[in-house]
């Protein structure tokens, strides 16, 4: 054990004599590795040294996948100044093992609780803030506007013009929703999207955060509705054997006609040879009346790791990561949404559609993998998947996922 | 001479033969102690506590041990393992009937050995990839040639009957390769006098190879079952690769359930992982006592 000690010590302070940073330098990690987040990266550390000239920020740019796991190596033994993470549950673990700053003073200090208001909830735990969001998109029904005026089908606005139109699209030889389910993560989308509509957002907040078994008939009904779906073959055939991009050529040929994904998948479509004019966008339609419609927008965020060695600095990059100006030049370049309701408006008609949708939502959805805890995430999206294979195993499953929620919401 | 210190250089003449080797040893063993020893017994205590790799420790007993025997997912892997444990051992035949083909003298045998030598260069990785387009829909050549005999298609990895099956087979491709070098190295060494003996006394094919060629091969085909044995249970590239465990689960193995419920992006529970590496590495042990016993025994024999 002594052993062991010594060369944790060891390597603890070679890791700290290696990072040691000079006065007014910030140590930034994130995952901004695709083009498009590069740049939107490369110009707001630009234009903030710009500002700030006595500060210069030190990027680590990391690998998304490679990031996830490198992020509890470097909070613990290592930490930047500055980190990217995600919003809600996803931060819960670090903030609760105390490796979070609590930036409420940022927050108060720039009137962040006006300007950022919609992602106010998500960024809080124990009424304290951990972080700041710079960017957030949305979810919704991307279809293809050429193939639904041949056809003759309006963007449904209820679920019963909604499975008419599928019933119609269907007759016509082209499968109505595209879907690939192998990374298991686009199946969530789903189970949220109907759970908000079916039973609203409290509940599904309640359920994700485990206060509601699985086994509880309103959860049942969810996957009823889905069943209406899943059972006349209305998604792409073999979808667990596909990533969520090998179904977008399905998109492209025309063999299927809408897709609920995120907002990133537009970029896709476009590459594959979608005109924009034949893409267009919908809100998830309504299937219980009355209830309030809330959304699903995931949010970055940037956040300040306890062990920082520059919290000052951090926290005027914070603050400039905040301001209507930055995220409104950020999120251009991102192709994505702006957080701060200050900022300019995008021009891009997807995003422009998103932004009017999310502002008159009554609520913010996080992603089913963000806002249930992870291993709950898992086990979930995995019994999703099974569900839209083996509709028929739909009590099985659900006394699968029970089990998995007595254990992880102890 | 008479200047040194009598008393330390007769410590040193009177034990040198037994220290040296001491010596030597202590790197290696140094290491061996550090990065595999010490390991084993790090995670047998880990298995026995609730940890998320951040926060504190907690000692739960057996309560992860209890866990895993009610678990579902741990059967499928288990099982699955038990599969690729028995279908991969068909790499060994399979392997010696390549090396007996090729174990003749033909102009360009050399470039036709290393054709059939040639997946076992490239990384699982590739190989797995490669299968995965193999298998398809809509586009690859399995699934093409499955459509144009029964004109129903089979998406061979996200159907939970046939997706291990589809994986072993990808496995099997670089294993049998494997098994086929080990087999001609050992074909060179034949004794060819045996041989002619075995002639001479009227044996001839499936005898002759029976009676005389395989009982001088058995060096071959003990290294061929160790390595395809633990080859089959360390499976993990392959299952990650192509399927990550998908569809729902149904195609885990030991080795990759560990790794999601410890190390993957909706894992952490590292208490958990580690009681299943340590049951992974119990069925290990039956195996590896096993092969040192007959080791053992043969190395006295000789």
């Amino acid at each position: 054990m002594t052993i062991l000690k010594t060369f944790g010590a060891f390597a603890l302070g070679s890791a700290l004599m290696g990072s040691a940073a000079l006065a007014g330098e910030i140590v930034l990690n994130s995952d901004h590795s695709d083009p498009a987040p590069k740049k939107a990266m490369e110009e707001l550390i630009a234009d903030f040294q710009a500002k700030n000239p006595g500060i210069t920020v030190k990027w680590n740019n990391f690998d998304h996948e490679g990031y996830k796991s490198a992020i509890r190596n470097f909070l613990t033994a290592d930490a930047p100044d500055v980190a990217a993470w995600y919003a809600g549950n996803r931060m819960e673990p670090f903030v609760k093992a105390g490796l979070f700053e609590d930036v409420s003073d940022v927050w108060a200090a720039n009137g962040l609780d006006d300007q950022l208001k919609s992602a106010s909830a998500s960024m809080t735990i124990d009424g304290k803030k951990w972080g700041v969001p710079y960017t957030y998109y949305q979810w919704g029904i991307y279809y293809r506007a050429d193939i639904f005026k041949e056809q003759g089908i309006e963007p449904p606005k209820t679920w019963a013009e909604l499975l008419a139109a599928c019933e119609k699209l269907k007759a016509a030889g082209i499968t109505p929703f595209a879907i690939g389910t192998k990374a298991l993560w686009p199946t969530g989308g789903w189970f949220d999207y109907l759970d908000l509509r079916v039973n609203g957002y409290e509940f599904h907040m309640d359920l994700t955060s485990g206060k509601v078994p699985y086994t509880d008939p309103k959860v049942k009904a969810v996957f009823e509705k889905w069943g209406e779906l899943v059972k006349p073959g209305y998604f792409l055939e073999n979808h667990a054997a596909l990533d969520w991009q090998d179904a977008i050529p399905q998109l492209v040929q025309g063999k299927a006609a809408m897709y609920l994904m995120g907002n990133f998948a537009v970029a896709t479509m476009k590459d594959g040879g979608l005109k924009e004019d034949q893409i267009g966008f919908m809100q998830f339609p309504e299937i219980t009346a009355g209830i309030p419609m809330a959304e699903e927008a995931p949010t970055d965020t940037f956040h300040i790791p306890s062990g920082a060695k520059n919290k000052e600095d951090a926290k005027k990059f914070l603050a400039y990561l905040a301001s209507p100006e930055a995220q409104a030049k950020m999120n251009a370049t991102l192709g994505q949404l702006p957080v701060n309701n200050k900022a300019a408006k995008p021009t891009d008609k997807f995003l422009d559609a998103g932004f009017t949708m999310l502002s008159n939502a009554y609520a913010l959805a996080q992603f089913y993998d963000r806002d249930a805890p992870a291993d709950m995430a898992k086990a979930g999206m995995e019994g999703f998947q099974e569900f839209m294979v083996k509709p028929d195993k739909v009590d099985d499953i659900l006394a699968k996922l029970e089990k998995v929620r007595a254990r992880v919401y102890k | 001479m008479a200047n040194r210190s009598p008393a330390s250089s007769g410590f040193w003449k009177r034990n040198q033969r037994r220290l040296s080797p001491l010596f030597f040893l202590a790197p290696g063993a140094l290491m061996f102690l550090i990065y595999v020893v010490l390991p084993i017994f790090q995670s047998i205590w880990i298995s026995f506590h609730d940890w998320d790799g951040l926060g504190a420790k907690t000692f739960i007993g057996i309560a992860n041990y209890a866990e895993l025997f009610s678990d579902d997912a741990f059967y499928t892997s288990l099982t699955n393992n038990l599969l690729w444990l028995v279908l991969y051992l068909l790499a060994v035949p399979a392997g010696l009937a390549v090396a007996l083909f090729l174990n003749q003298t033909v102009t360009g045998i050399r470039i036709y050995k290393s054709l059939f030598f040639f997946p076992f260069v490239i990384s699982q990785v590739v190989v797995g990839l490669i299968f995965t387009w193999f298998y398809a829909p809509n586009f690859g050549l399995f699934s093409a040639l499955i459509k144009s005999l029964t004109g129903t298609e089979i998406a061979v990895l996200a159907d939970e009957r046939f997706v291990t099956y589809g994986i072993i087979v990808a496995g099997l491709w670089p294993q049998i390769a494997y098994c086929m070098i080990l087999y001609l190295t050992g074909l060179n060494n034949i004794n060819p006098e045996q041989v002619e003996a075995g002639r001479m006394d009227g044996a001839r094919g499936f005898r002759l190879f029976w009676n005389i060629i395989l009982p001088q091969l058995r060096p071959a085909t003990f290294i061929a079952i160790v390595v395809t044995v633990i080859g089959a249970l360390r499976s993990f590239d392959l299952v990650s690769v192509m399927t990550a465990g998908g569809p729902y689960g149904s195609s885990r193995v030991l080795s990759f359930y560990m790794y999601e419920e410890a190390l993957s992006e909706y894992g952490y529970r590292m208490g958990y992982g580690a009681a299943i590496a340590v049951i992974l590495f119990l069925i290990m042990m039956v195996f590896i006592t096993l092969f040192l016993v007959r080791m053992l025994s043969q190395e006295r024999n000789a």
